[in-house]
């Protein structure tokens, strides 16, 4: 179940970061209803991961643990400023939730070979991972997977498309 | 600059499309011509209209797709032997293509081809090839390469072929084809990417990329037996792998101690060697025709350049300065020279760089011109590029004097390679 509405949740967050820059995708998303009982929640049909946001702040999409990706110019890996606090709260949860487990996704715009926007995606990847590392999360919580340019969010060949390529996802598994 | 006065020669368009049978795969067109083009006459073979392949036809596109060869059109008159062929019939044309395609028995086909110098009035070669009536194809390669060697001291590539992938949706196909596109196979189909096949110097496996497992994995795949291993599965990503020119070894790269570096290691995964320690991406290694040097992309610089090593480890040398970025170095086949894709201005263009002169020379007008492989004999690049917004493949001349581009029927071509002469 706890599964189930993590996945509505995500699929809410990414169909809203397909055409929407994440932090807009967090006031897109549903907002979560208050106080339902669990029975009122069953009834309810499908946006409904009311009794999880209580629990779980991950779940809470108003916390900064909603944004799950960080954002890169062009051929750079090294976490931006701006991003640090994201993936700092992310370190900070997932240190005190050691069951959880991450996989940081690396993607690139298409401006370079396949290969070598392979190598940068997995150095972005990377790059989170060391950050989280440093805020405590154990190694065997984290995996990190490159998919270059291979996977575009968006696929026009301009900057208004390559900014949203040019990112590592973080994927709660 | 050289490069525009060529572009400005430009003077003919050529459409194939029309020639074509109703299956193709591709539609092709070609731009521009060789400065010395030799004139030749195609005969219809005789016979051949009860074929679905025209062999003249396939004979003809492969010849003017070189751009070294004027065809000219032999009209009304019809010659199928040395005897019917009234050689003042042919003012203006060096070389003369005449044959026969018979149907035998057993399904099979024969083809009698000959090729006769009209000035010299003698036959240049002659050949009778018998093959299953599915191989006209081939069997028209083969006589365009024939001729072509005659007549330009060069060898052909028509009878080569060419690897890519083939994106549709989510779709990835690995397809194997002609030289000029036709007879694709598809060698796997999946729902995740595919990258950067590699042909085995006999030309029997290919490597590649694939992300099946959800990162990317390198594989080694038969193209005979259709069987495959995994050669690289670490954590991280495992691509870019090239083949040693004797086939024993590959260069991979992997991403599983940080950063990408480039390793070596035997077909089947074993015998693992790290090679490249510095820089923070060091990817798309290529081997020297000799087995000597490595050609790879880096950024130990701070931008990709392309750079060289000895494979047995020494001094590595940067070889691109040029402004921009450049990326996917590969070897010319007698390795004096390589190519690459470079980057500037938001433009890829294909370019190449002579190893003693170390000048660029930019090949293509620029766009989205990406990973470009040299035809086995050197003469023509292989490339992908985009028109609008579809993954197409192209070729230009070494000397960016003649340029083709072929058209998919359907969906995105990518990552497009030359494979290597077959043992005949």
């Amino acid at each position: 179940m706890k599964k189930l509405l993590i996945g509505v949740l995500l699929v809410n967050l990414l169909a809203a970061c397909a055409s929407q820059k994440p932090k807009e995708a967090v006031v897109e998303a549903k907002p979560a209803p208050v106080a339902e009982t669990p029975r009122a929640v069953e009834a309810v049909p499908v946006p409904a991961p009311a009794p999880m946001v209580a629990v779980d702040p991950l779940n809470d999409p108003n916390s900064i643990l909603a944004k799950r990706s960080t954002y890169y110019p062009f051929d750079v890996y090294v976490v931006q400023d701006a991003d640090k606090p994201i993936v700092q709260a992310h370190a900070q949860y997932m240190s005190e939730h050691a069951n959880r487990k991450v996989r940081l996704e690396g993607n690139c715009d298409e401006r370079g070979s396949t290969e070598y926007n392979l190598g940068l995606g997995q150095r972005r990847a990377d790059g989170v991972k060391k950050m989280l590392q440093v805020g405590g999360v154990k190694d065997g919580q984290i995996e990190t997977v490159s998919y270059g340019e291979e996977k575009p969010r968006l696929t026009c060949h301009e900057e208004k498309c390559w900014k949203e390529n040019r990112r590592t996802d973080l994927n709660y598994r | 600059m050289k490069g525009q006065a060529v572009l400005r020669c430009f003077g003919w368009v050529f459409f194939l499309c029309a020639a074509l049978p109703a299956h193709a795969a591709l539609d092709i067109e070609i731009i521009g011509a060789g400065e010395h083009q030799i004139p030749v006459a195609i005969v219809p073979f005789a016979g051949e209209g009860k074929f679905a392949q025209s062999i003249s036809q396939v004979v003809s596109a492969d010849l003017a797709r070189s751009g070294l060869f004027r065809l000219v059109d032999p009209a009304s008159k019809a010659p199928h032997e040395p005897r019917e062929v009234v050689y003042a019939d042919w003012p203006g044309v060096d070389a003369l293509a005449i044959g026969s395609v018979e149907e035998q028995i057993n399904g099979r086909v024969a083809v009698k081809f000959r090729l006769l110098d009209t000035v010299k009035q003698t036959e240049l070669v002659g050949q009778s090839v018998s093959g299953k009536a599915d191989q006209l194809r081939a069997i028209a390669h083969r006589i365009a390469d024939m001729i072509y060697e005659k007549l330009t001291g060069d060898t052909g590539v028509f009878s080569t072929r060419i690897a890519y992938i083939n994106r549709q949706g989510r779709i990835n196909r690995l397809v194997v084809a002609d030289s000029d596109g036709y007879g694709e196979q598809t060698v796997l189909a999946i729902n995740e990417p595919i990258m950067s096949p590699a042909w085995s110097p006999d030309g029997s496996h290919l490597a590649y990329v694939s992300f099946e497992q959800d990162h990317a994995v390198v594989y080694v795949q038969s193209l005979l037996t259709n069987q495959r291993k995994v050669v690289a599965n670490f954590r991280g990503s495992n691509s870019a792998p090239a083949w040693s020119p004797d086939g024993k070894q590959l260069a991979i790269v992997l991403t599983r101690d940080g950063g990408s570096h480039i390793y070596l290691a035997h077909p089947d995964g074993s015998d693992l060697r790290r090679l490249t320690f510095n820089g923070v991406i060091d990817t798309e290694p290529n081997f020297s025709p000799d087995g000597q040097s490595l050609l790879f992309t880096s950024d130990r610089g701070g931008s990709p350049q392309i750079y060289r090593m000895p494979v047995e480890g020494g001094v590595v040398e940067r070889l691109t300065f040029d402004g921009g970025n450049n990326f996917s170095p590969r070897y010319s086949p007698d390795g004096k020279s390589f190519t690459y894709a470079h980057l500037t201005n938001g433009r890829f263009y294909i370019a190449t760089q002579d190893f003693e002169t170390k000048q660029m020379q930019l090949l293509t007008e620029g766009g989205w011109e990406k990973k470009p492989s040299f035809a086995p004999n050197g003469r023509l690049i292989l490339f992908a590029t985009e028109v609008q917004g579809r993954g197409i493949l192209a070729t230009v001349s070494s000397d960016g004097r003649v340029k083709q581009r072929m058209f998919p029927q359907a969906g995105d071509i990518r990552e497009p390679t030359w494979g290597p002469f077959l043992k005949q």
